[in-house]
């Protein structure tokens, strides 16, 4: 009974010991990145105290989460004193506990455990091995980070607070329907719904999903980079417009809670991009495929899954810096106008091709998975094109110019044109 | 403000050519940009192990010194033509005048130096208000007032930000060697 017991508890005291650190050191990470792309050097003096010891400023997520804790608990009159203080505990909570079922490694061989405890099973690296709706769950509790941002928002009860919770509510809503097509298709693929289920059938096809479903990987990273509310998507904070979005009043430890469940989130995105499609602890030649593996195989596969979701976090961080952020309605028009349909043509690519793929590779003559990839990227390359023939999100935000309030007679402004050169005159 | 206000001038965002539309050029711009500075050489100056390097002494404003003449003595004539310049009125003069007591009937008591008009009984800036702008030293008809490279001057307290002639006299006693007085130079 007690290894029963003993061996998710270990798990859940090694994942939030991890996330924890790991939340701090990325900020650190980002803070570096951000230096870096703008030619500066970054943190890098805080070290050891009381001494001349730097490590590169390693020492600085310590000194920021030390700061915050002994900031003064100070509570602004104005707002709603219950939802001020729930909301940011609900989006930590929702961040954290997402980490339940996302496996963070393979499995382990059961010898790491004394023999006389009689685990005679691999352990799986995840918190609640072998939960069957592993992707609905992450889903229906990632959900509840909005929760956070919209109470946030309101309790604040701040303009500026409530915007960014508007925008957010707005924005996150969308995405969620972009980041659902986008895993059907994967789910469809595998046949499951579990992560590791759905690793362990892209490591034995030896295809990883974005090369299957290219159409599917472009659509669930942008929808992620928005769930995460990352730039080119970070209109719900917007420093630059609404100071500091739904957080602006909040200080102290309920702003790190904040912090720290954005760059969770961050993480997060990160293990779903890799897991559904970048191959999750699979790598040709280094990881092998099947369930029983001896223990470097099994630290190799670690090491291999958390290359990867680094490599996909400095993506989200280097990203940050690279383009500018969305317009609302640009934001709303990728989202309805071109990810939406974009997963809708995937998801019936990979159910027409799971139907009837092993025919067609056939009568190509190729294998199933080169067919498969073959097909993949040439949908994508068709979806993007129509996207830039079809041009759809090019909108037209200004208000339309009655033709009677101005005593013009004539309306000339085209519904999809908006204002022309006439009509600029005064 | 309604949409079809004639004073609006609405303007139209540029129509974008192809590269724009299909964005992945310029992802791929934007991201071989940061990437490229990423590795660039860093610009940071670690002060203050390291120091700025300031590309011409003479000319850069920092804190203000007061010159000495060939005998030591302040150079200033206290006619506050400094003062009047400064946008930020940080600096206050007290000017000893030897004329004055001559017109209010006193004896004729010669003042310390028999060739000046005037001269500074106290000389005070608060570098606290100053704003660095050079005005002063554009304003000083003798060279009096110069501003040197020294940038970063710090105190305990207001009233040690304060300087007074003496402290002033000490900045130029201790940059002459490094930036001679405009007067000095070729």
């Amino acid at each position: 009974m007690l290894p029963l017991i003993l061996e998710p508890l270990l798990k859940i005291a090694l994942l939030i010991a991890g996330l924890m650190t790991a939340a701090a050191y990325l900020v650190l990470v980002e803070r570096w990145i951000a230096a870096w792309v703008q030619d500066r050097l970054g943190p890098n003096r805080v070290g050891i105290p009381l001494t001349k010891i730097r490590l590169f400023g390693l020492g600085q997520p310590i000194a920021d989460g030390v700061k915050f804790l002994f900031k003064a608990e100070f509570t602004p009159t104005h707002v709603d004193k219950v939802l001020y203080f729930v909301a940011p505990m609900s989006i930590f909570m929702a961040a954290m506990v997402v980490f339940a079922v996302i496996p963070f490694g393979s499995v382990l061989p059961p010898n790491i455990f004394p023999a006389s405890w009689g685990i005679k099973e691999p352990i799986r690296l995840v918190a609640a091995p072998g939960l069957d709706v592993g992707m609905i769950y992450v889903f229906a509790v990632g959900s509840i980070a909005v929760y956070g941002v919209v109470l946030g928002g309101w309790a604040s009860n701040n303009k500026y607070s409530f915007l960014g919770g508007l925008r957010s509510s707005a924005q996150l809503i969308s995405y969620e329907l972009p980041l659902g097509l986008g895993i059907i298709g994967v789910v469809l693929a595998s046949g499951s719904l579990r992560l590791d289920a759905i690793v362990s059938h892209q490591a034995q096809a030896g295809v990883w999903n974005v090369l299957a479903q290219p159409l599917g990987f472009v659509v669930f990273c942008v929808a992620s980079f928005a769930e995460a509310a990352r730039l080119p998507f970070d209109l719900p904070e917007a420093e630059q417009e609404l100071v500091g979005g739904y957080h602006t009043e909040y200080l102290g430890i309920k702003l790190m809670m904040y912090l720290v469940a954005e760059f969770l989130h961050m993480v997060t995105a990160s293990f779903l991009i890799v897991i559904l499609f970048l191959g999750g602890w699979h790598f040709w030649g280094l990881t092998g495929s099947s369930d029983v593996v001896t223990w470097p195989v099994a630290v190799l596969r670690v090491i291999v899954l958390l290359v990867k979701v680094m490599g996909v976090i400095l993506f989200f961080m280097l990203a940050r810096w690279s383009w500018p952020r969305f317009r609302y309605d640009q934001l709303m028009d990728v989202a309805w106008k071109v990810m939406i349909p974009w997963g809708l043509v995937n998801l019936v690519v990979v159910a027409v091709w799971l139907e009837y793929g092993d025919h067609l590779a056939r009568w190509v003559g190729l294998s199933a998975e080169r067919s498969m990839t073959a097909v993949g990227f040439g949908v994508l390359f068709l979806c993007w094109l129509v996207a830039v023939i079809a041009d759809p999100t090019r909108g037209d935000n200004h208000p339309r110019r009655s033709a009677r309030a101005t005593g013009d007679a004539e309306d000339k402004t085209p519904r999809d044109c908006g204002p022309g050169e006439a009509e600029m005159q005064p | 403000m309604k949409p079809d206000d004639r004073n609006i001038t609405w303007i139209q965002e540029p129509r974008l050519g192809l590269a724009g539309k299909s964005y992945v050029l310029l992802f791929l711009q934007g991201l071989t940009t940061t990437l490229l500075h990423v590795f660039r050489r860093k610009l940071t100056v670690q002060s203050p192990e390291q120091r700025h390097e300031i590309p011409d002494p003479l000319i850069y404003r920092g804190v203000h010194r007061l010159n000495r003449d060939e005998r030591g003595r302040v150079k200033c004539v206290a006619c506050f033509l400094c003062a009047t310049a400064c946008p930020a009125h940080c600096i206050d003069i007290v000017a000893a005048d030897h004329r004055d007591h001559v017109a209010h009937g006193a004896p004729a008591v010669p003042g310390p130096w028999p060739d000046r008009e005037k001269y500074p009984q106290f000389f005070t800036i608060d570098e606290l208000r100053c704003i660095f702008c050079g005005m002063c030293e554009e304003a000083c008809p003798v060279d009096a007032i110069e501003l040197t490279s020294f940038y970063d001057l710090s105190g305990k307290s207001r009233e040690e930000m304060i300087f007074d002639k003496q402290k002033l006299l000490s900045v130029f006693d201790e940059t002459k060697d490094t930036e001679p007085m405009k007067s000095k130079r070729d």
